[in-house]
């Protein structure tokens, strides 16, 4: 054994820490922010009733979901400059988690809008309901409602993802990690402490979408 | 510009073997401690409850690849001298048996409770009653799931790459840096993956329908 523990030089560089914590949330939400809209333009496209709109949506779901992000983000690293597109590794990993999280976003959000029934909605009709209302209160809260849980999970997931993109040098509290690293050589230490850091970060996320949850969500169903 | 050849392709495959061979082992070593994991889960008792939810809101909690950084300069502190190898598998041990259990306990608890009960009246002990009553049901239930794991699990070895572990994405990386095609090694080593995952995602996913038909 013999090893002494040194977190002294980890918390030394604690401002580094910090500031790599808040990219990680950067990377996080814009890459949400990203998937959510891929997935709600997917969706439509994938409900369309044009085979030729619908085959190529389940195609990029297919292959988004059995392949490694890594991977992916590799891909899109090196495509990009070829097509012309230029741009910093921080933006190259935000398109590569909202393509990545746009494609779980997809099947997320087609289970939700699946599960409201025709009836329902008729029913609304026949209750008098505008048709904003119809839409608003019998289509989209259910449908949010059955689809929140593994949506945000998808989201903690997809916040956790964000340390593979120290790949590409963008910048987070993983490639943080690693240049603390570098420099002081205290390996364990650094990683032991980053992933203590990612674990504060994902419960409080976890927290806060159970709060939206309780206070939106919370209605008798039946 | 270098030609993606015979030789490139070897080396890729190479990389291959080492892939299959670590979701291999992450599987089967994920798969004893996550029985465990779960059977504590479900247990009576408080303390093993406890412990094993912590155990699996650590690893659900944390991004694979510090766990395997943990992990890879953690079993070396232990003053063990392994190779990267035993480290890099360890760790995709310890991440799959907390996925796993958490997904066997819902399995476990998906069985009607009546089944226990049963088990209980015709005076089982808790061995027989997981082994010959739950267990073989639970797993039933847990199959689109278990697979659903394994399809992650096998997308997460790409991450023992960046450890400096030379499986098949490493590999594709090395391929790329010599021969400065990224865009068709990636593609092949993307569709290696694809065509190992694809096949499997299916078998879930076609599991989980047939199922919720049976269930209707």
């Amino acid at each position: 054994m013999g090893y002494r523990f040194d977190f002294g030089a980890v918390f030394d560089r604690a401002p580094e820490l910090f500031w790599g914590s808040l990219g990680t949330l950067g990377l996080a939400f814009a890459g949400m922010l990203l998937a959510l809209v891929i997935g709600i333009l997917g969706v439509a496209a994938r409900t369309s009733k044009t085979r030729w709109v619908r085959a190529p949506v389940i195609a990029f779901v297919e292959v988004v979901r059995n392949t490694p992000f890594l991977v992916q983000i590799f891909f899109i690293y090196f495509a990009l400059p070829l097509m012309g597109i230029r741009l910093n590794p921080t933006v190259t990993a935000i398109i590569a988690l909202g393509i990545n999280g746009g494609a779980y976003a997809i099947e997320i959000i087609r289970g939700g809008v699946e599960s409201i029934s025709k009836g329902q909605i008729e029913a609304g009709f026949a209750l008098g309901l505008h048709k904003a209302d119809v839409f608003r209160l019998v289509v989209l809260k259910p449908a949010l409602r059955a689809i929140y849980p593994s949506l945000t999970s998808q989201f903690v997931m997809l916040t956790l993802t964000t340390s593979v993109c120290t790949s590409i040098a963008a910048y987070e509290l993983t490639s943080a990690a690693q240049r603390i690293e570098s420099d002081t050589f205290r390996s364990f230490e650094v990683y032991f402490t980053v992933t203590a850091i990612y674990l504060v970060i994902s419960s409080l996320m976890m927290g806060i979408f159970a709060l939206i949850s309780r206070s939106y969500f919370n209605y008798p169903t039946r | 510009m270098g030609p993606i050849g015979e030789n490139e392709l070897f080396f890729i495959l190479q990389g291959l073997k080492w892939t299959v061979l670590l979701a291999v082992i992450g599987f089967i070593g994920g798969g004893v401690f996550g029985i465990l994991i779960a059977l504590a889960r479900t247990s009576k008792h408080q303390f093993a409850r406890l412990a094993s939810s912590g155990y699996i809101a650590l690893f659900q909690g944390t991004p694979l690849l510090m766990q395997l950084f943990v992990v890879y300069y953690g079993v070396a502190l232990l003053g063990i001298d392994v190779n990267a190898w035993v480290a890099v598998a360890i760790a995709f041990t310890l991440h799959a048996s907390a996925f796993l259990g958490e997904i066997w306990r819902g399995s476990i608890e998906a069985v009607p409770k009546g089944q226990t009960e049963a088990a209980n009246a015709l005076g089982l002990h808790y061995v027989s009653r997981m082994k010959d009553v739950v267990l073989p049901q639970a797993l039933k239930i847990s199959m689109p799931a278990t697979i659903g794991f394994l399809v992650q699990l096998i997308k997460g070895t790409s991450l023992a790459a960046i450890v400096g572990f030379i499986e098949l994405t490493r590999a594709g990386q090395i391929i790329s840096n010599q021969t400065y095609r990224p865009l068709l090694v990636f593609g092949i080593v993307g569709i290696i993956y694809f065509m190992i995952c694809w096949p499997l995602s299916h078998v879930g996913s076609g599991l989980e329908k047939r199922m919720a038909k049976a269930a209707r």
